[in-house]
């Protein structure tokens, strides 16, 4: 205690004995952590790890059940994320509320107190975001602007407040190389200028890069505070997970096969104003192969998962092809039925039903596949929740599924073990085709290492896999062969050992390999 | 002190079994303290209320013929609720079921035989249902708002109808009455038991509602429902079409109205007239809502519903109290029970002292 008595000292925010109790579990169990003016400090840690439940306390959205936090060594009650942003604590979350259809101006303005002129506001954005390296057009639409520029409004709009410190959840996640370096010399500014900065992550590698102290969280409780360079990735990953992370290997892949999926000259129509064709899409995925597609969000990845799966068929038959069967017209059952599985990006109302059982949500993906062993009673279709639970209870047992209770709904599960049981659930079915889309997305790392490890071993045993991902790591760990989507258009296929991550960063830029000399500084 | 709204890391099955239980007597101490504040003793207000109409075999008879077409309705809009399907307009279903079942005994009334009956009860659920149809094809193909649609033609259907009973389908030998000429023997659904009036068409509303409760529970039918109403995204993933479950849902609870206006008109009524129904398409919107969607629950919440009307009725001859007191029963139920359901996802803790509070307010503004 003596230690982080002293530390509390001179500490622009310090919390002590910070807990929060949801019923009887301790989402953050006697956490203490002190920022310093102008330090970059790294809050690590799993998912469920209690990060987003102590920055919600900082930031005023729940209050503490116990424990103080102390501003400038003055105990403070934040009671909401005005009084946070009095304090002079301003906070970029990882979801943006932006709203697409107004202007960058328009966005700023909501979150201003009311009377500031649009006009002022514009200029004000436009000074400050060229100061600190954030270029941003004040009458720009949201809808036009990339991940990157929609998050440079997030920052701006906090930065506008003139906060001490800054709060940012996950803000590499969505953004190229490229981009995340120019954020990296935007958060030097501001360290520069003598703001804090508490950056919560993932990235080892990024935390090692920029921040000067880390603290790591894990089931709630502080496991380690410690300066991020003196430690290796693996050592801050043993401190976030608690052992060694199992790393993915690759070794061995088997032969090519033939080719199981198949996209000729793709097309698709935006179905929403602001969705994105697909145009002239080309792959081939071989047996035994993971055909990666990098990209950053929002260039067709989501409509390519739907026109591949079926969930919404193409006009052409012939555009999409399993194990060399036309299928683009086909409904999403049929492919099953043909030996493919899917994964869709979002877990929430998508790929699970948050309310429902872990066993409906088997059937959710499976009802037709598995007729023959889940459902009973011929035309009426009487689900057989005997067969449904055993398999529900392999799925779980087979990737290590962490829940509570024997069945419980899948929204009452972290990210990373409803991900396990939707991976599972489809990997039961030794699927020949496998296309899923973010594998690993908000997951924590132990899950994420299970998931990509079970992906190759599919793809050893000789199936097709398309892993479509905006996490270049993943793509590293996983890929034999690597493609690029940018605004629905798609890229070659390359060897994954013939590609840098500066050529994927060139080509999610929407440049070809070896043109990039001309166009490195339109961006 | 400030109370606590917490979230249940699980639904609570205790309080889902007993929440209603729970509105049910807060219902009945705000009604005491309604008729207290009335002037009346509100234990025999209470009593004559809730409890007198239930003492004679006429009355309950009477509570039965008034479940029945509520139950028969509510289960249908279950199926359409639960699948996000906004149907309003039950009511005109009601109604169309009504008129088309009633084609043979007024159009073809010379026509005699068993047959008669069940054809008529075919017929009225058609009617229903293809009424229902227009909203559902709306939606499905147009992407119209089902609730302003369904709604607005529930003034269509029972201006058609006083039209019809006015004008073509009017009895010749009824003096000029608003009325169609009364249905012959064959054409009259028949009595339940001998002691009084209830008809069979309480009969159906329970078989409607068990057959509705299993396709839920047990049917991958009753699955696609589900899901297409949690979530139309995984529903699509899942290969469930949410345009297929708008005619499914929409048609579904159009022929259940029709079944109970055809019911209502030849078992109750005997003839059509120009109003058959005092709201019960509306009326069981409640009664859905108050059984949770679910059909086994709606029986129960439409037993209950139709006891406030018998209730109101009674409390107007015994108290001297305005019938309105059944709309307000109906409103206290309706807000105390979806009160109560907080309790199934959420603990109320009451916080004497705000532990913050005990922090100095030192550095804050």
């Amino acid at each position: 205690m003596a230690v982080h008595e002293q530390a509390v000292d001179g500490s622009l925010l310090a919390v002590d004995k910070l807990t929060k109790v949801f019923g009887t579990f301790a989402a953050c169990d006697h956490i203490d952590l002190a920022i310093k003016p102008g330090e970059i400090h790294a809050l690590l840690g799993e998912n469920g790890a209690g990060k987003s439940t102590l920055v919600k306390m900082l930031f005023g959205v729940l209050a503490p059940t116990s424990g103080r936090i102390l501003w400038q060594g003055e105990p403070v009650r934040i009671s909401s994320p005005n009084a946070a942003r009095k304090l002079g604590i301003g906070m970029v979350f990882q979801h943006f509320s932006l709203f697409e259809a107004l202007t960058v101006a328009e966005n700023i303005a909501l979150s201003m107190a009311p009377g500031i002129s649009l006009a002022k506001i514009s200029e004000e954005a436009a000074t400050l975001s060229r100061s600190y390296g954030l270029p941003l057009d004040p009458k720009a639409h949201v809808a036009d602007l990339s991940v990157g520029e929609r998050q440079r409004i997030e920052i701006v709009r906090a930065l506008l407040q003139n906060p001490r410190l800054i709060i940012l959840d996950e803000p590499t996640s969505v953004l190229t190389p490229q981009e995340a370096d120019r954020l990296f010399d935007t958060l030097a500014k501001l360290k520069a200028e003598g703001r804090s900065v508490l950056y919560i992550s993932h990235r080892l590698e990024e935390v090692q890069r920029i921040c000067d102290r880390a603290t790591v969280l894990r089931h709630g409780k502080v496991t380690g505070a410690c300066d991020p360079r003196q430690e290796t990735p693996s050592s801050l990953a043993r401190m976030m997970v608690g052992s060694d992370v199992a790393h993915v290997s690759a070794e061995g892949t088997s032969a090519r096969g033939d080719v199981l999926l198949e996209a000729r000259h793709l097309s698709a129509a935006a179905r929403t104003p602001f969705a994105v064709s697909l145009k002239d899409v080309c792959l081939k995925v071989h047996g035994g192969e993971v055909l990666a597609i990098a990209g950053v969000a929002g260039n067709g990845q989501s409509e390519l998962f739907d026109a591949l799966s079926g969930e919404y068929p193409v006009a052409d038959a012939n555009a999409v092809q399993l194990r060399q069967k036309p299928v683009g017209t086909l409904g999403i059952n049929a492919r099953r039925l043909m030996g493919s599985g899917f994964v869709p990006e979002e877990r929430h109302g998508h790929a699970a039903v948050s309310a429902l059982p872990l066993s409906d949500n088997l059937v959710l993906a499976r009802s037709v596949s598995d007729r023959k062993a889940f459902l009973g009673g011929g035309r009426l279709g009487i689900i057989r929740q005997d067969a449904v639970k055993r398999a529900t209870k392999r799925i779980c047992e087979v990737m290590d599924v962490r829940k509570s209770g024997e069945d419980p709904p899948a929204g009452s599960l972290s990210g990373g073990n409803l991900q396990k049981f939707i991976v599972g659930r489809e990997l039961d079915r030794q699927p020949s085709v496998l296309v899923v889309n973010q594998p690993t997305w908000g997951v924590d790392a132990g899950a994420a290492s299970r998931i990509r490890q079970a992906l190759v071993d599919l793809a050893k045993a000789g199936s097709a896999v398309l892993v479509i991902s905006q996490d270049l790591d993943e793509i590293f760990e996983v890929a034999t062969e690597i493609a690029v989507i940018n605004e629905g258009r798609l890229s070659d296929a390359y060897p994954a050992k013939d590609l840098s991550r500066e050529k994927i960063g060139l080509l999610m830029g929407g440049m070809q390999v070896g043109k990039q000399a001309e166009s490195l500084d339109a961006h | 002190m400030r109370i606590e709204l917490e979230k249940r890391p699980k639904v609570s099955v205790l309080f889902s079994i007993f929440s209603p239980f729970i509105a049910l007597a807060l219902t009945l101490i705000a009604g005491a303290i309604m008729f207290f504040l009335l002037g009346k003793d509100p234990g025999y207000a209470l009593y004559s209320f809730f409890i007198e109409p239930l003492t004679e075999v006429w009355s309950l008879h009477e509570l039965a013929i008034k479940a029945g077409p509520l139950i028969l309705i509510a289960v249908g809009l279950s199926v359409c609720y639960r699948s996000n399907n906004w149907n309003i307009g039950a009511e005109g279903q009601f109604i169309m079921g009504a008129i088309a079942g009633s084609i043979l005994p007024v159009v073809f009334y010379e026509w005699q035989s068993p047959l008669v009956l069940p054809l008529m009860l075919l017929l009225g659920m058609l009617g229903g249902a293809l009424f229902a149809g227009i909203p559902a094809f709306l939606k499905a193909h147009l992407n119209t708002n089902e609730i302003l649609t369904s709604l607005m033609l529930v003034y269509v259907a029972q201006l058609f109808l006083d039209w019809l009973v006015r004008g073509p389908w009017r009895n010749p030998g009824g003096l000029n009455f608003p009325e169609t000429r009364t249905f012959a023997a064959d054409a009259i659904l028949p009595e339940m038991v001998a002691s009084g009036r209830a008809h069979w068409g309480f009969a159906f509303a329970i078989i409607a509602a068990v057959l509705i409760w299993l396709m839920m529970r047990f049917t991958l039918k009753g699955f696609e429902i589900t899901v297409l109403g949690q979530s139309e995204r995984a529903g699509r993933f899942a290969g469930f079409s949410s345009r297929k479950m708008i005619w499914f849902s929409m048609l579904l609870s159009g022929a259940l109205a029709g079944l109970a206006g055809i019911s209502e008109v030849s078992g109750a009524i005997q003839q059509l007239r120009p109003v058959i129904s005092p709201g019960y398409g509306f009326t069981a919107i409640i009664v859905a809502f108050l059984g949770r969607l679910n059909p086994l629950g709606i029986v129960a919440s439409g037993l209950v519903l139709a006891l406030t009307y018998l209730g109101g009725e009674a409390a107007q001859l015994s108290l001297g109290v305005s019938d309105k007191v059944t709309r307000v029963f109906q409103g206290l139920l309706l807000f105390f029970v979806l009160s109560c359901d907080t309790l199934i996802h959420y603990k109320i803790r009451m916080v004497w002292a705000d532990l913050t509070d005990t922090v100095k307010d030192g550095g804050a503004n």
